[in-house]
């Protein structure tokens, strides 16, 4: 998955060229985006191995919760996607020319956006499961969920880039993750439990 | 004396009647035989017992209370087995086990209010016991710490079962159980339906195999299938 971030966001120069304020001016957007999609790859494996082998009923009865279930399973999502991308995004800015100042907003921004990414790709997960082409209606469900943590994210690099302060901007990032922490684990849970019927 | 049971029970799945006007009522150390030709809605049934389905009409009870009333409550007082044995390759056979065993909350509470456990026994030491108990009764003892992946068919079944064992239950709903198992291994289930029994749990079990269930109540799925051509229930 950090592979296919890295190499994804170095094929932009490649394309379009070194020339070092366009690089600058594009590279909170590509930063995001291919963070996006490389969360968006891994979600469809979210729950299919345990529908298909009937580990998802059995949890369905167990005597906890399922939204708990959900929430622990978006931990694990999120731990082997969204925290490795950070940990890279820094390697990328680099080598966009991002400089030192904008790397503090950027991963901050990052730790507040990815795990709403993994949250809310959740219940995409959940509602597609068993159906036909799940991979292809998963990022139709979850891209447009996503957008909000996609303007937020670049907006709160492009001010620390601009000299204005970052901080609306991972507030409102925060704020669309404590929604999402109690929200999407009981929705995801009720598009489960359509599924195991 | 708690009853289970069912009254007027329909089931619809995907616009097709699998059946309707179903009742039952099952006691203390009871057990309910369903048979029925494949598609006649023995393993839906079975769902709904669970709670995984809701019926489309009737009520579930337990005790003389709706089951909806209490989804958790009912969801803690049984054991589902289904068709698919819900073993992960990646983890042993004992592993396997240990997982259900928090998951279901095999906790020393629970155990101690059985009466089975002395001073000093940690959570972790219970769940081991449990684990160490359901590979005994299911003969797995010996594959404990092999990866569930080099299990054959039978011996994956054997580890579902084996989820049954880990702690006592209520109520056990088992659909084929006996499918892939040798003679020894229906043997052991057997005797484990029998204590179960005698400990006062019920049984309501699909099969098309042997099972010999003695004083079991049968249920003819068939007498409550739909007439002819049934056509939808509009929404």
């Amino acid at each position: 998955m950090v592979l296919f971030f890295v190499l994804i966001a170095s094929l932009f120069p490649l394309a379009i060229g070194p020339a070092p304020e366009v690089l600058l001016r594009i590279a909170p957007g590509v930063i995001w985006v291919t963070a996006l999609l490389a969360v968006l790859l891994s979600l469809e494996r979210l729950f299919l191995a345990d529908f298909e082998d009937g580990t998802l009923e059995l949890l369905a009865l167990a005597p906890a919760p399922l939204s708990v279930m959900v929430l622990a399973k978006c931990l694990a999502h999120w731990l082997t996607t969204g925290l490795p991308v950070i940990l890279a995004a820094p390697v990328i800015a680099l080598l966009y020319g991002l400089d030192g100042g904008a790397f503090a907003p950027l991963v901050g921004a990052m730790l507040l956006g990815t795990p709403s990414l993994s949250l809310v790709g959740a219940i995409g997960a959940a509602l597609t499961l068993g159906a036909r082409r799940g991979g292809v209606l998963v990022p139709l469900l979850v891209l447009p969920l996503y957008v909000p943590m996609l303007i937020f994210g670049v907006l709160a690099v492009d001010a620390a880039l601009a000299g204005q302060p970052a901080r609306p901007h991972l507030l409102l990032l925060g704020a669309l993750l404590l929604a999402a922490l109690p929200l999407a684990p009981l929705a995801a849970a009720a598009a489960l439990r359509q599924a195991v019927e | 004396m708690t009853l289970f049971e069912g009254r007027d029970l329909t089931c619809i799945r995907g616009e097709r009647h699998v059946f309707a006007g179903l009742g039952f009522a099952l006691a203390d150390g009871g057990a309910l035989l369903l048979h029925g030709p494949n598609g006649s809605g023995k393993s839906s049934l079975l769902r709904l017992m669970a709670g995984l389905l809701e019926p489309a009409r009737g009520v579930l009870a337990w005790g003389g209370r709706p089951v909806s009333d209490d989804p958790e409550g009912h969801r803690a007082r049984l054991r589902y087995l289904g068709h698919l044995d819900a073993v992960k390759p990646v983890l042993s056979t004992a592993e396997n086990l240990t997982f259900w065993a928090s998951a279901q909350g095999v906790t020393r509470e629970g155990v101690t209010q059985q009466g089975v456990t002395q001073e000093g026994v940690t959570q972790q030491g219970v769940r081991q016991a449990g684990v160490a108990g359901a590979l005994a009764r299911v003969g797995l003892t010996r594959l404990a710490d092999v990866p569930a992946r080099l299990l054959s068919a039978g011996q994956r079944r054997r580890l579902a079962l084996a989820r049954l064992f880990l702690a006592p239950a209520e109520l056990w709903l088992l659909d084929e159980p006996t499918v892939g198992l040798d003679e020894d291994s229906i043997a052991r289930l057997q005797a484990g339906l029998a204590d179960h029994r005698r400990g006062g749990g019920r049984v309501v079990v699909a099969t098309h195999g042997t099972l010999d269930l003695p004083g079991a109540d049968r249920l003819e799925l068939t007498a409550f299938a739909p007439p002819g051509d049934a056509g939808l229930e509009p929404w």
